[in-house]
Order: C-alpha cells, then structure tokens, then sequence
C-alpha cells in the first residue's frame, strides 16, 4: 500500500541565535537581521513522511509552503532530503494573515492537491509558537488530528498508529485516514541532505525565480521536474474575504520590547521551608503558576 | 548547530585551485555526462558549485553529528557478540547519516551508483570527516576499496560490488597477519583454488580495521610453495557469503570507534581479483598509496582539531588577569601550530590533485588510447603522485601528532585529565605516523625521488614562477633553502654507499618536505593573502630545520655511522 503524503512546512527567521538587531522599533521582527531557515519542528514531520515513503514504496511526499517567491528553498531543501515535489502558495493577497486565515489558504491548497492520506506539519513554527495551524487545517477539511506525535508507527488497513507525547507521558493511538498530524520536536531528527538530490534539484524553481534566469529556465524546459508549483489565491480557489488581512480576525494592540531587568543572583538555601517560601513568591509575581 | 566546512575557509580555497578546472574537465569527460546522468554537472561552474554543496552536507553531518557523538563512541566503542562486530551506537548514528546523505562511494563513477566526485574534494571530505571523529574517519574511508575493485577487477565484479559500496556496505582491507606487518611479503592466509575453479581462504588476519566489513579485500597466498610477494593475489571475500567470523577487537590507545579485528577464516568463499601473483606487486601498492592519502587527509583534520581545541582554550583561560593567548610563549606555540597545520594542508591537495590528473588518464586508457603528449602528461603526474604521496602522509602525519602534543601543552593540567577534547585527539593522532607504512617506511618511499631529482625538479619549476612582491623575501629564503637540499642532496650522493644514503635518508626527505610545504604555502599566500602569516612562521620554521640537517649532514663523517648501528 502506498500514500500520498503533504508536508506542510514553514520558512522562519531563525529566532534560536537571536541578537540585539531582532526586533524593529515597531516590535515586529526584522526578517532582514535573521537567517530564513526551515522551520525546525516542520523537519521533524518532514522526517515522518519520509520514513512513511521508505516503509511504503510509492508513497508521494509532496511540500506544501506559504510565503513569498523565497520560499522555494522550503521546498529544495525538502526535494534534497527525499521530498517528490512542492508547492509554494504565494499571493500579496496572503499578507497579514494570522494562523484563521493562514489555515484557510492552506486547506484550500490541500484540497486542490487533493487525493491526500495525510497531512503533516510539526506541531508550532518558532516565528510564533501558536500551535494552532495544523488544528485548524483539520477543522477547515473536516478530518481527525492526532497532535503532538512523537512516531507514526504505522499505516495500515486505513488507520494510522502513532505513539503522542503528551505531559504525563506516551500514548499510542489509532486514527483514521485521512489525517491531520502535527509532530514534536522531539521525534526523530530530519535525516540528512542527500548528495545525488542536491546535485538532482539544485536547480529546482518556481516559475517566478526562474523568469529571472536564463540559464535555469532553459533547464527546467529540459527538465519539468524540476518547476516547483506556484499557486496563489485564485489557483486554490480562495475566497478572498478569508484571506490575508481581512480574513485575519486577531487584532495586535501593542507589542512590548520585553528587557530582562533583574541582574542579581539569590542564594536560596536548600531547605523545604526556604524552597516552599521561593514557590510562593514566584507564584504571587506570576513567573510560575 | 556547526559546520565544518563552511567555517573553514582553506576548504573552499583548495577547492578553486586554478588546477581544478582541468581535473573536472578530465573526470567529467568534458561533461558528457549532463545529459545521461539528472545529477551530473553541466559546465565547470555547475561541478564547483555541486562539490560546494555536498561538501556542506558533509561538514553539517560531521559538526552535528559525528562530533557530537565523538566523545562517547571514544568511551564505548564497539565490541563482539557472537564472532560479529557491533559498533558502538553513535558509529551506528554516524553511519547512518552517511548512508542517507549518499556520502559512501563518492568518486566512483555514475553508472555504478557512485558520485564521480575527483579524489580532492572526495579527501576534503576525508579531511572534515577526520576532523569531527577520525576513529570514523576509518570506516566511512575504508570505501577507497572500491577504487580498487574499479581498477583492478573484472566488469562482473565491478557490477557486484561497487553499487553496494555507494549504497553504504563497507569494507575492508585484510593484509596483515601476526607475522607480516610492514613485511607483506610473509603474509601465509592461504588461498586454495577448487576442482570448479572457486577459491576458498583459510587462516588468521590480524590488525583489520573494520574486519567484520560487508566486502573485504583479501591478500592471500595463491601460489602453493612460494614464500615471497610474487606467491600472492588479492581476493573479494562477501559477507553474505560466511565464512569469516571475528575473534577479538583489540584494545587500542586511539582511534577506539574504529574496530581493529582479528579474523578466523575457514573456507571463506572468495572471488580472485584481477590477475595471479599480482596481489601485492601491483593491486596492494595501488591500494596503499590511496590509503597514504587518506591517512594524510586524517592527519590533517587531526591536525585542525587539535589546533582549534587549543586556540579557544587559550582565548578563555585567564591567568594572571590575562587570556593565556596574550603571553608570547602561549601564542607562538599556537601560531606555529597553525602554520604545521596548514602547511599540512597545502601539501595534502597538491598531492591530490597529482593522484587526480594521474588516475583520470589511467581510467581515460581504458576507454581509448592516449594521445601521445596525453601519455607524457599522465607519466609526469604519475611520478609526482608517487614522490608526494609518501612525503605527505609522512610530513603531515608527524605534525599532526607535534599539533595534538601541543594542544595538551595549551591545555596544562587540564589537558592531562580526561575532561576535554585534547587528550583524545592526542591518542587519536598516535597511529597516523605509524598505520598504512611508517614514517619510517614513507622515507624509504620517498627517498628515490631525492635522489632521482623528482622534488629538486619540482622545486626549481615552482621557484621559477612568479611571486607577488609582499612575498619576494620569503620566495629568496626558499630559494636558499632548496640551495641547502641540493647541497645536502650531493654530498649524500657522492659518499656513493647505499647504506649511507639509507642513514641520511629521513634528514633528506624532511628538507624536501620542509622546502616542498613552503613553496606551496608560497602559491597559496599569492592567491590568498591569508596565507602570509601562516607562509611567514612555517618558512622561519622550514629554514632553521633545512638548516640543521645541512649541518649535520654537512659535518658528519662516513665512519660514525658505526655509532648509531646495532651489532650483534
């Protein structure tokens, strides 16, 4: 039995090596000061897929991004590694959306893609850690989730087993295809960047990249495999009211350049009395609790 | 979240040697393969920026993974369980992570699965790799085997093994046997060949690295009778086949990821490679220069591991109110490990891109014949592969060792205990001087080509070109040196006693290689003017030690030779 497999994936400003250029004085993220990298927690679910693919020759693992032309490289790197194809969905219509209307945009694609068992992206992306895409994608197709996955075991008789990590603990549960999965952190690393496919792929665009070059254009005539697909709102059939700003309903009132101030260290005995005392202030400052 | 090729600047200044351009364009058969092959190069360009690219795959994995995983595969390290060798689960990791990222079998050709990657940037992965781990470096290295069975064996075989060698099998090659080490001409694992026409092994091999490999490279004794090298043929022996079973891994002061076995064979099944009695004569030493090379390629990561350990541990200990690195005792150390290390390097892939243009014309011969001024060329670069071979494994293998004593001296105390990264480095380095032929052995190698004029000829061809005038001075000094070699060279010469010259020998060969390093370090500092620290340092190094065995050899007379033999 094969499947066909979307991996829906995220380009992020790197905010794991975050320096003093960060934030812009608005408060919002200054993409240009911050390496654009695949979405850490998106490698994780990429490497589900392609396990997927090993255990079950034939299955089709295709790369779903939104964002602009650039992020391409979402789906090279995912081509290098062992992906079949992608799709950038990309439209200034998209702008401004929050995680509603991004959802939106995303099962419209996943629906005109079409034909999918499952649908996998890692749990939250760094650039907002909402964790509330991939949940949505599954309300908006009206298809089960299974969220937090650690391992998806196997597939099987239209059921897919996947063990969750959830606070207390592991759990393994059984869900019905098809699927909507988010994957943790903590699963398996994303395998590596393949030799042969980096050399096969490198060349891989989407048609907006490739009008600017002679030279790959001419190759990707030679080579259609190498066209990453290009779709905007109209391509997935969107209803723009939903899209970007307008379908956007989060309103973002202020936001705070937050600047550690406290600069000493405090000596605590270790005592249940002095630890429990601890407890109870940091619980009546709200940093825990 | 490290990469060890794109944090090396060297790499990438090695990798656009202006002789590049040809060696791609030899091995890529004017890039005929474009259009063949959906990952083959187009164009020049097109290759440069595929090696680009797969080499930052291979300094991702080695900073990621293999370093990470160095320190506990060190302390682990694999061990036997029912005659069969289990790696120790980070060599597991790592091995893995090659296999997916497609790094086994990276310079054979397309259609047999492989990369068809030029042996320099193959051995700038053998330097990366070497770096992060180089008890790894063994393993995912021994797949220069399969440059033999591309040489040597039959289309047959060819097809057997070597897409299982880019699809990750490893290998090994089993030729020392308790009593022939450096010796091979002793080896006694006997090779019977039966009434069908197969071959069966039978007997002990000892010292294998990685002797439970999935195809092996055998030297037997073909030849009923005969006691010397001519009785001897080379052997694939299969895994799948059985036949072959691991006594013991040897508890080794370095290298300890890497296991070192002694092998049983009882009727091991066994396909003859190539022609009878030629095993050792022409198949070992072919396959034993390339693993010269990768040793050289080992002792260089080695080499910039231990300086990099010593370099940011002197930035951060402070003594006295002060980063050690400030006091002059401290930095000279380290600016004269750095110019070792990257003297190192200049050699190790002038020496690659000899064996390169040499073996691409071999492989070209067999397509069609060679164009005579072809043939000139491919015997030129073949003798030049031959002479800086032995110097590079021994000239880089003894400095890397001299780096990983001084990256503990750095350390102090600290580099004494087991805590940090010095003290594994340091037993790692051990056996590069000593493994694939001593230092010892890489002399008696090199030492024709002293006296042949192979490094003199090169030498006054590098002197010859032009240098850029911040570096004239440095161009005279090594002009004075080669004097110096040339003079040493004849006064040798003319005592006119074999076993003189084999009593000179290491103090000739050490001339060379000083005077050969910096020459190279010379080009590199032309190209790239981050070279000059490191050309200035090695220079003032290479002078006073040209200088001292100028000295000696200059001041020795015949008959105190007696005081340095044995007598029985």
């Amino acid at each position: 039995m094969s499947y066909n497999i979307i991996v829906l994936a995220k380009q992020v400003p790197d905010t794991r090596n975050v320096g003093k250029d960060a934030m812009k004085a608005d408060g919002t993220i200054n993409r240009a000061a911050l390496p654009a990298i695949f979405n850490p927690e998106d490698l994780n679910a990429l490497e589900q897929a392609l396990k997927l693919k090993e255990m079950y020759p034939g299955t089709k693992v295709t790369i779903l991004t939104m964002g602009p032309a650039r992020a391409a490289e979402i789906v090279r790197e995912g081509l290098y590694r062992g992906a079949d194809g992608g799709i950038v969905l990309s439209d200034r219509a998209f702008a401004g959306s929050d995680t509603l209307a991004t959802s939106y945009a995303l099962s419209a694609a996943v629906r005109k893609i079409g034909n999918f068992d499952l649908v996998i992206g890692g749990r939250q992306a760094i650039d907002g850690d909402t964790a509330q895409v991939g949940p949505q994608i599954a309300e908006k197709l009206g298809i089960p989730q299974v969220t937090y996955a650690e391992d998806i075991i196997e597939v099987k008789d239209g059921k897919a087993l996947i063990k969750r990590r959830i606070e207390s603990g592991v759990e393994t549960v059984k869900a019905p295809l098809p699927l909507v999965v988010t994957v943790n952190g903590s699963a398996d690393a994303c395998r590596p960047r393949n030799a042969r496919n980096v050399q096969k792929y490198k060349y891989a665009a989407v048609p907006s990249e490739a009008a600017a070059d002679e030279k790959v254009k001419a190759l990707i005539e030679k080579r259609p495999y190498l066209e990453i697909g290009e779709w905007n709102a109209q391509t997935v059939d969107a209803d723009l009211a939903q899209c970007g700003l307008p379908g956007s309903p989060t309103k973002v009132k202020q936001i705070e350049n937050v600047v550690f101030t406290a600069k000493d260290a405090r000596r605590v005995e270790n005592t249940d009395a002095e630890l429990e005392k601890l407890i109870q202030e940091l619980i009546a400052n709200h940093t825990i609790g | 979240m490290a990469n060890f090729y794109t944090d090396n600047e060297a790499l990438k200044h090695y990798l656009s040697h202006p002789m590049m351009e040809k060696i791609v364009a030899l091995k890529e058969r004017d890039y005929a393969d474009a259009d063949k092959y959906d990952y083959a190069p187009q164009d020049y360009a097109d290759a440069q920026d595929s090696y680009d690219k797969v080499l930052d795959i291979v300094g991702e994995i080695c900073g990621d993974i293999v370093a990470v995983n160095a320190e506990d595969v060190d302390h682990t390290g694999p061990r036997v369980v029912n005659n069969r060798v289990e790696y120790a689960e980070g060599t597991k990791k790592n091995l893995d992570a090659c296999r997916k990222a497609g790094l086994m079998g990276m310079a054979m050709p397309r259609r047999l699965g492989g990369l068809n990657f030029p042996i320099t940037p193959y051995i700038m992965a053998a330097d990366i790799v070497s770096r992060a781990d180089a008890g790894f470096e063994n393993l995912w290295g021994l797949q220069d085997c399969a440059e033999t069975i591309y040489e040597f064996a039959d289309e047959e075989q060819k097809q057997k093994y070597i897409p299982r060698v880019c699809a990750g099998e490893t290998m090994s090659m089993d030729l020392t046997e308790p009593d022939a080490g450096s010796d091979l001409q002793s080896v006694m694992l006997k090779a019977t060949q039966k009434e069908d026409g197969s071959w069966v092994l039978n007997g002990v091999k000892r010292f294998i690295t990685n002797g439970d490999a999935d195809i092996h490279l055998v030297l037997a004794r073909s030849e009923d009778g005969t006691k010397d090298g001519r009785g001897l043929s080379m052997f694939i022996y299969d895994k799948r086949n059985g036949g072959v079973n691991v006594r013991r891994i040897e508890n080794k002061m370095g290298i300890k990821g890497s296991p070192t076995c002694e092998l049983t064979y009882k009727d091991a099944p066994a396909e003859l490679v190539g022609s009878r009695r030629l095993g050792l004569i022409k198949y070992v030493m072919a396959l034993m220069n390339g693993a010269r090379l990768g040793i050289a390629a080992q002792s260089v990561g080695l080499s910039e591991a231990a300086y990099r350990e010593a370099l940011s541990y002197a930035k951060e200990r402070q003594q006295f109110g002060k980063a050690i690195i400030e006091f002059p005792a401290v930095a000279e150390i380290l600016s004269v490990m750095k110019a070792k290390l990257d003297a190192s390097r200049a050699l190790l892939y002038a020496c690659s891109r000899f064996v390169d243009i040499y073996k691409v014309y071999d492989d070209i011969a067999k397509e069609r014949k060679l164009e005579l001024d072809e043939k000139k060329e491919a015997k030129e670069y073949s003798r030049l592969a031959d002479a800086f071979t032995p110097l590079a494994k021994g000239m880089t293998s003894e400095f890397c060792n001299q780096n990983a004593y001084d990256a503990i001296q750095i350390h102090g105390g600290s580099g004494f205990m087991k805590d940090y990264a010095c003290e594994r480095i340091y037993r790692d380095a051990r056996i590069t001087s000593i493994y694939e032929g001593t230092t010892q052995l890489q002399v008696v190698a090199a030492i024709r080509h002293v006296t042949t004029g192979t490094y003199l000829n090169w030498i006054k061809d590098q002197l010859s070109l032009e240098c850029k005038p911040f570096v004239q001075d440095v161009k005279e000094t090594l002009d004075f040196m080669a004097q110096q070699f040339a003079n040493a060279v004849e006064a040798v010469n003319g005592v006119n006693d074999p076993g003189y010259l084999d009593f000179m020998a290491r103090r000739l060969v050490e001339m060379a290689g000083y005077t050969v390093m910096g020459l190279l370090l010379l080009e590199d500092a032309n190209r790239n003017e981050s070279f000059e620290r490191s050309l200035r340092v090695f220079v003032k190094l290479g002078q006073a030690e040209v200088a001292k065995h100028a000295d000696f050899i200059g001041n020795f007379r015949p008959e105190q030779i007696k005081n340095y033999l044995y007598e029985k």
